[in-house]
Order: structure tokens, then sequence, then C-alpha cells
């Protein structure tokens, strides 16, 4: 049995597979079928300063190897979450991260300042990169002047561990990443959804209810993987990596690639059970190359 | 209730039509879970090239003697077409049960109207099947296209009464189930209805007028099946709720149709 446990910044895990937002719930919704103790990590759904509806139905067009969506951050605001959601999942005995998103900077500082009160919550990602909100979101994403506005704000907000959630729609994703890790983040994760669309050729019209909708699932892995080794290779911050992880093989290609840690999303819907299966199938590669610690093999590859 | 991430094993495979496939699977590992009467599974498609998500079918039968479930699946898409491939023996993962399933009558004297369109049917067979075992008998209304899309009417005769409806009128009524004459000359203290979403529309605004408490069965497309996504919801005078987690059964009352 190999050491799994590694450091983002202050936060401790015991191992590197976390679950990524949007794709989990807020844990409660997978613990019939997995011991959420077993992950290093839980980020919950994005969270929002006000309450949101999302957008309409339909949310969801299925793709080869893959899916879109345009939720829409849906959330009952921060103030529900942590006045009914957070006494349900404080005990939870792993690291309940919470993905925090806004409409401006003042927003998201806000947001997080009410996070920071929660003693249970060692650390948030920073939503700048939803591809599915008119308003903020991918908006503050997309420019390392927005990005920097952001996390500028947050940080003043925000004592303890600060990820902040990258978006692959742009040009160059190691200038944001450059520019986040100025700003003040303690740690990257790369990458949110491809922005993409989906057309009914009966019905002439795009799927989803807002035309487009973010990619996810294992088509997007290459892209992920490429911008996770260009990023870890650009900064000095840890980096988590995720997009279309699907089984312990991907997860290990990412911590070559450079990430420290990784997240897994869509797969879950596949297999409830999956994350557990990738943290014990890193082991059994470690065990299996003679690595005694994960760590050994973050960002070894040519 | 507990759900379950299960790999049951295929017992039988029947072909009713060239739509509809009767798929009955046991778990070899243990007795399967309790499940109700409006619940579904989320089947794991594998031999699809085009699709990724799992496809979410209720449950048509439940039989806990035998071990066994069974799905009604119409062929709708390639998902759903590639369980035409399974045969006995094979593999077929599930997670079971979800959702919130149909209310159970309160008294065995309540009149009860099950409604079925095409594959809508399906979870009709385990809720009569159930009312059967608290000794109520139900009375099923089920509309199909045609005589032949008319699926395993006999098993909903040994359950209660059945009248049809054909929108050619090759069997039953002609015309669709809210036109059927059994909604004028009866009355029913209770409905439950699945079916296609203009179906289903139309009866509960025929509840709604005659006072009668009913019951709706949505099928919006899903991911994730438990409440984790957040992509099938409906819009409901509480807001956007998810159909896999909240539903798939839900009161008119609580709609905004």
């Amino acid at each position: 049995m190999a050491d799994l446990r590694v450091k983002i910044a202050e936060l401790e895990l015991t191992n590197p597979v976390l679950t990524a937002s949007g794709t989990f719930g807020y844990g409660v919704e997978y613990q019939d079928f997995i011991d959420l103790s077993q992950l290093g990590g839980i980020i919950v759904k994005g969270t929002t300063l006000e309450p949101r509806e999302g957008n309409p139905y339909p949310r969801m067009a299925e793709t080869a190897q893959g899916m879109l969506n345009c939720v829409g951050l849906q959330n009952k605001g921060v103030d529900y979450f942590c006045q009914h959601i957070y006494p349900q999942i404080k005990d939870i005995k792993t690291n309940m991260i919470v993905n925090v998103s806004g409409n401006s900077p003042e927003d998201y500082a806000e947001c997080a300042a009410r996070i920071n009160e929660l003693d249970c919550i060692p650390a948030i990602e920073l939503n700048i990169s939803c591809p599915n909100v008119k308003h903020g979101g991918m908006a503050f994403g997309t420019t390392t002047e927005g990005a920097t506005s952001v996390v500028k704000a947050v940080r003043e907000a925000y004592k303890k561990t600060l990820i902040v959630k990258l978006s692959p729609n742009v040009t160059s994703i190691t200038d944001i990443a450059l520019a986040v890790q100025d700003a003040g983040a303690d740690a990257v994760s790369l990458i949110n959804t491809l922005m993409g669309m989906a057309i009914d050729i009966e019905k002439r019209k795009r799927i989803l209810s807002i035309g487009t909708g973010g990619l996810s699932g294992p088509c997007i892995k290459p892209v992920a993987l490429r911008m996770v080794y260009q990023v870890a290779h650009a900064v000095k911050l840890p980096v988590i990596g995720l997009g279309g992880i699907s089984s312990a093989k991907d997860a290990i290609e990412f911590l070559l690639a450079g990430a420290s840690a990784i997240e897994i999303g869509t797969a879950n819907f596949l297999d409830p059970t999956v994350s557990v299966k990738v943290a014990q199938g890193i082991d059994e590669y470690l065990d299996k190359h003679g690595f005694k610690s994960v760590n050994e093999i973050v960002g070894i590859c040519e | 209730m507990r759900k379950y991430v299960l790999d049951l094993r295929v017992t039988s495979v029947e072909q009713l039509s060239e739509r509809y496939l009767l798929l009955a699977a046991t778990n070899p590992a243990g007795p399967l879970p309790e499940m109700c009467p409006g619940q579904f599974a989320q089947l794991r498609i594998d031999d699809s090239k085009e699709t990724f998500l799992r496809r979410p079918i209720s449950l048509h039968h439940v039989d806990y003697e035998r071990n066994e479930v069974s799905f009604l699946i119409q062929k709708a898409g390639k998902g759903t077409a590639s369980l035409w491939l399974k045969r006995p023996g094979s593999t077929l993962n599930v997670i079971l049960p979800l959702g919130n399933g149909f209310t159970m009558p309160k008294s065995l004297n309540e009149r009860i109207l099950l409604v079925g369109g095409g594959v809508g049917i399906a979870p009709l067979l385990f809720m009569g099947e159930a009312m059967q075992r608290m000794g109520v008998r139900p009375t099923f209304l089920l509309g199909a296209r045609s005589k032949s899309d008319l699926l395993l009417l006999d098993k909903y005769r040994a359950l209660g009464t059945v009248y049809v409806t054909t929108e050619d009128g090759s069997e039953g009524e002609k015309g669709f189930v809210t036109q059927h004459s059994i909604l004028q000359n009866e009355k029913f203290d209770s409905i439950a209805v699945c079916g296609p979403k203009p179906m289903m529309m139309a009866m509960a605004s025929y509840a709604k007028q005659a006072q009668i408490p009913c019951e709706v069965s949505l099928e919006n497309v899903m991911a994730c099946g438990l409440g984790a996504c957040l992509c099938c919801v409906e819009e409901t005078k509480d807001g956007n709720v998810c159909v896999c987690k909240e539903g798939p059964v839900f009161d008119i009352e609580k709609l905004k149709w």
C-alpha cells in the first residue's frame, strides 16, 4: 500500500481523488453506493450569493462519449446552504469543498466570506468558468483582467485554501493560470466544460434551452490532459486535473502530466462507485511500479 | 429507500413486437431490494458506440419469489435499441430503486383508475400487482396507436377491469384515452397516469375539472438519476425540481400544467 496522501496548499487529502462540482450533489446522493470517507474530497454543487433557478429544461444532450449540459448554477443560495445543507454534510469524513460562483467580484467575495465562517469547509473552488450563465461565470475566466479582479476580491475575504477553476474556452489557459497565481490563488483546477452545441435534425432546432452547453465526459480528456500539462509546467501552484477521467489509468495520466490531485465528474453518472475504484487503482499502480508515494509520479512524464 | 448498483443476470428476453421488448433479470448476488410501483432503474448501456449515458426505465414487474425484476422497453433510439442484443445470461448493470412511486390506496373501497399510453403502461402492471396484494381491484384505461401496440393485455385483465382506446380504432374505442366513455360513465376516487406528456396533460386537465386527485409519472431526459446533476428538472410551484429525485411521480397540483 503506497502513501496516497497529497497536499494542495494547506489542504491535506488522504488520496488524490476528488469528485467534481455539479456531478456529485452534496455527497449524500452517493452515500448508498460508497463510503464517502474513502475520497480525498467532495466538491459540492456551485453556490451563489443569491438563490438561482438555473436555465429552463432541456438542460442536457447526450453526445458520443460525453454530454452537454446547461444547468446554469441552479442552487438555493449561500444562506440556505449555511443553514440547511451544511449541518447535513459537515460530519462527512472527507474534505467538503464548496464551489463558489457569482455575478461580480463583490458577489464572489461576499459568498466566500460566508463560507469562510464554516469550520468544516476547509477550501473553496472558485468557479470563473461556468459557460452556462449570462453574467459572471466564464465572463471572468476568459480574460486575465476578469480573473484577477475576482481572485483578488475573494482572496481578501477568504482565509482558507482557495482553488480557482479555469475555463478551457480561452486562447491561452496558461496566461489565465499565471494571472490567478499572481492574484493570490492557492491552487488551480482545470478544465471546466468546453462550450458546445447539439442540434435535433427532425425539429431543426438546437436541443438545449439556451442553445449552447458545456461538454464533459471522456471525449474531452485529451484536451484536458494537454491543458493540465501546459499549466503545470507554467505555474508554481499545485494543479488539480479534471476532464473526462473515468478510470485509474486516466487519473494516472493526469498525475504524470503534473496534476497533484484529480477530480472525477461525469463518470460518476455511469458508475456511482467509480471514484473509490480510481483511488484503489492508483494505489495498485504505485505498488506495481515500486513508487512509495503518489507525489513521486506527479509531473514526471517527459 | 436505499439504492443499489447491481450486476443483474438476464433471465429472459421476449420481443413483443418490433418496438417493444420485455427483459427480465435476476440478482445473482442476493435478494433484490424492496421496490415500489412508479419507481425506476437506470440501465447501463454497454453495447452502443454512439450513446453514453444510462437509460431510465420504469419497474414493470417485480417477482420477489423468483428474485426477478422485469422491464418493458420501447425502442426509442440507439441506447434502448442496444438492449435488444441482450440474451439470457447477459449482464445487465442497473441502479435501483430510484425516485418516488405512486401513492397506494388508503382504503380497500377506493376506486382507482390507472391510465397508460404506449410504453407508459409499464409501471401500471407493478402498481396493479401491489394493489392486488392489498385486495384492491383497479380499473385500467390503456391507449395505443393501434391493436399491434397493445401489449400484455391479459396480464392487466388478471388484475382489474381493462378498457382500451386505439387511435385507429382497431381495438376498443377509437381515439385517445381522454375521450373514453368510461370517464363520463364512472366515478373514480383517484387517477394515476403514465404516458406521453400531451396525454398526461390532457388527463390532468380532466382530473382537475372532475376534482379527482391525480398523479402523473414524468420522463424528462436524465443524466445521473440520483438528483446530483440537475438536468431533468420540471418547473413546479416550488421551482425547478429534479424529476429523478422528487418524482418521477408528481401530484398534478404541484406542477405548473
